[in-house]
């Protein structure tokens, strides 16, 4: 049965071959459904004019059963040729069980930093596995119109932050800010991850963290979470059960002044919001301290090292990594900001303004994703419960880290030193 | 003459084939194939045997059996809530829509009925509109009536979201019930009601006295098929609150708890092998329950020949 079915196929392919002079398809797993049109109309139909004879097809999945999804698609062999590849351990895995090919030495690769390619590589450095598309970075944006109404500045440090939040729910006339806690991941993502570099101090933080000279108990990883603790009273009624498309609707159409974002959303929001929008970066908490950004490498693309299409499959991805890519890219879709060397001009004013804190801020990473995240428990899910734990005043935030510190020490040896 | 060799009934066996062979292809194998991936653990991509480790984990290590637990005390409240609310409205709904005056009846049984052939990702996501805080209609009506302050993100708060799901699946399912006891209630032959109506035995205590006990196996299935349904289920919580069943795994019932461990979330990979031991620990929990129903309660009810 099997056999006849895939004779069948191969037999059919075989049939088109002849027809068509050897076209190729390749198929593009992703869990960007929001992009399939962006794919469709613009990315594919560039590289398909400068490739004649390669067919591109992306093939999404929904973003939190994507995971899931392509783990067992690798495993039963039914994987698209190119992968697109989360940060980290996911695609590390994937690299490890030999799912995904090396492509440390793909023409086009030196294109990126170090940084940019530390997310697809192994912990050694040695091996390059994906191709870095975009990196998206953490701030607020806000409705200008709204704060024209009554009179207010985009603050830079926290203590103007919580003075323009009093200032619009004094108004009454907006909700403060569109965040709820029924999705949980928004309160970590835009909450934690959002304003925490400014505490734990970038990169520094991080690999302190990492290192373990830094627990989830010290001060500069509390502190995000006593900030979170302020944000309830700010939401609007009911963010308990607000889910992350209700945050959107309530911005877009609107009703909420701040929205705590990440930089994906811009696309989307010009899309649906008819006023204008403007960005502020994450508050200092002190006049004068220097600013960190979370401006996350999010997004790649590998090789499955299954496909029967590799050749064409690697010339997909040496285009992947040009720098004319990287032009469509950005610009096709504001707010995904190339990891490519070659400078690329932006058209749309709120992905400026977000890109121009690179210039002044320091970029790090979300802290769980490196290494972080290997054990169980799962210091990001867990992160995610905490933070809504602690918008929500179910957890304090010194419970909240504690919690967060013992989960990590349980298993991740540079910690078990605070193990308790 | 009459040495005959007792014949092999060859057609028995060909009649059988078909199902015996696709049963155990897809139910028998799979099955012990789990219980077995459950004895494995593996280390380095290396597949190594581990025996009860991983269920020696999963309910005595607190970080697994802490999630094992709250996913299975959560489960009971979700069937206690099925027990307590479901059938008995179900049963009403069916004993009243037996009564010979009421008229519409086809019309009402249908509407009972259609929540269940819904899907639970219809049902799922027109709860959670209803019940939003932003666009639903639940506020608004509750305001209507003068009663807003009644209003919760019910979905939102750790105390309200469990029941809150288990009343939407009450909601849902109720027509199961109420068309199995409605079917008992029918087969009661009129002699037995009208001879109980000599006697002086009517209306209510008709009920009580000659019908529930007629009854009685028809509840007995009922409590059977929701005990199983409930502790094998899923979809409605993924649908509402997603695989993390929020807020703060007060949702978090076995099936979810099994779809995380197994697929991984986010960040965390998935471990077929801890998801096996969870898949074993279920089908160990429905084992035992529908056995303590079979020989304990079964057995001990009383049938009656018309």
């Amino acid at each position: 049965m099997k056999l006849g079915l895939t004779g069948g196929l191969l037999a059919s392919t075989l049939l088109a071959g002849a027809a068509g002079a050897q076209e190729v398809t390749l198929t593009i797993e992703s869990w960007r459904n929001d992009d399939l049109q962006l794919w469709q109309e613009k990315i594919i139909p560039a590289f398909e004019a400068s490739h004649p004879g390669i067919k591109v097809v992306f093939a999404p999945t929904a973003p939190t059963e994507y995971n899931a999804a392509l783990n067992s698609k690798l495993d039963a062999g039914s994987a698209g040729d190119l992968i697109t590849c989360r940060p980290f351990d996911a695609s590390l895995s994937l690299y490890e069980a030999g799912h995904l090919a090396d492509l440390s030495d793909l023409p086009g690769m030196e294109n990126f930093s170090d940084v940019a390619k530390s997310a697809w590589q192994t912990d050694d450095g040695s091996a390059t596995f994906c191709v870095p598309m975009a990196s998206v970075i953490h701030g607020f944006i806000y409705n200008k119109d709204a704060f024209e109404e009554l009179g207010l500045t985009p603050p830079a440090t926290m203590d103007e932050f919580y003075a323009v939040l009093d200032r619009i729910l004094e108004d009454g006339s907006y909700i403060p800010m569109a965040m709820g806690t029924a999705d949980q991941w928004e309160a970590a993502t835009m909450g934690y991850q959002n304003i925490g570099p400014n505490y734990w101090k970038g990169e520094e933080g991080r690999r302190a963290l990492i290192a373990g000279d830094q627990g989830l108990t010290d001060e500069p990883w509390v502190a995000p979470f006593r900030e979170l603790a302020k944000w309830g009273k700010y939401l609007g009624d009911g963010y308990e059960a607000q889910t992350y498309p209700d945050s959107q609707n309530l911005f877009t159409l609107g009703r909420a002044a701040i929205y705590p974002a990440g930089s994906w959303e811009i696309s989307g929001f010009n899309a649906q919001a008819d006023f204008e929008m403007g960005a502020f970066p994450p508050p200092v908490p002190a006049a004068g301290d220097e600013c960190y950004i979370s401006d996350h490498t999010d997004i790649a693309i590998g090789l499955n090292a299954a496909s029967p299409n590799a050749e064409a499959a690697r010339r997909f991805l040496e285009w992947v990594a040009t720098p004319e890519f990287a032009q469509i890219y950005a610009n096709a879709l504001p707010g995904f900001f190339s990891l490519n060397s070659a400078p690329v001009e932006l058209s749309d004013p709120l992905a400026q303004e977000f890109v121009s804190w690179r210039e002044k801020c320091h970029s790090t990473i979300r802290s769980t994703y490196q290494i972080l995240s290997r054990g169980t428990p799962n210091l990001e899910t867990e992160t995610w419960t905490a933070s809504a734990n602690v918008i929500k005043g179910v957890e304090t935030p010194e419970e909240a880290a504690e919690r967060l510190e013992q989960g990590l020490a349980s298993w991740y040896p540079p910690h078990f030193k605070y193990r308790k | 003459m009459s040495d005959r060799k007792p014949r092999i009934r060859w057609h028995i066996v060909v009649f059988l084939a078909p199902a015996v062979a696709v049963y155990s292809a897809f139910m028998v194998f799979p099955l012990f194939n789990t219980l077995r991936l459950a004895l494995y653990t593996e280390v380095d991509n290396v597949r190594q045997f581990a025996g009860l480790e991983n269920f020696r984990r999963l309910f005595f290590d607190p970080l697994w059996a802490d999630a094992f637990w709250n996913a299975l005390g959560n489960n009971v409240w979700f069937f206690v809530i099925h027990m307590l609310v479901q059938n008995p409205i179900g049963i009403l709904l069916a004993a009243i829509l037996s009564h010979p005056a009421i008229r519409f009846v086809s019309f009402y049984r249908s509407v009972f009925f259609i929540p269940t052939i819904l899907s639970f990702v219809i049902v799922g996501f027109a709860w959670k509109l209803i019940l939003s805080p932003i666009w639903g209609i639940a506020p608004a009506l509750l305001d209507a009536v003068g009663l807003k302050s009644l209003y919760a993100p019910w979905l939102g708060k750790e105390e309200y979201a469990l029941t809150t799901l288990a009343l939407v699946s009450v909601w849902q399912f109720v027509g199961i019930p109420m068309m199995l006891i409605y079917a008992a209630l029918l087969t009661i032959p009129d002699e037995i009601l009208e001879a109980g109506e000599i006697d002086g035995i009517t209306g209510w205590s008709a009920f009580w006295k000659i019908k529930l006990p007629l009854i009685l196996p028809a509840i007995g299935i009922i409590s059977i098929l929701t005990f199983v349904g409930n502790f094998n289920a899923f979809d409605l919580i993924y649908a509402a609150q997603g695989a993390l069943a929020g807020p703060n795994f007060s949702t978090d019932i076995l099936g979810t708890f099994l779809y995380r461990t197994f697929f991984g979330f986010q960040l965390q990979l998935g471990d077929p092998h801890m998801g096996a031991a969870i898949a074993t620990a279920m089908f160990g929990i429905i084992l035992v329950g529908v056995c303590i129903y079979l020989f304990g309660i079964q057995t001990r009810l009383r049938r009656y020949q018309f």
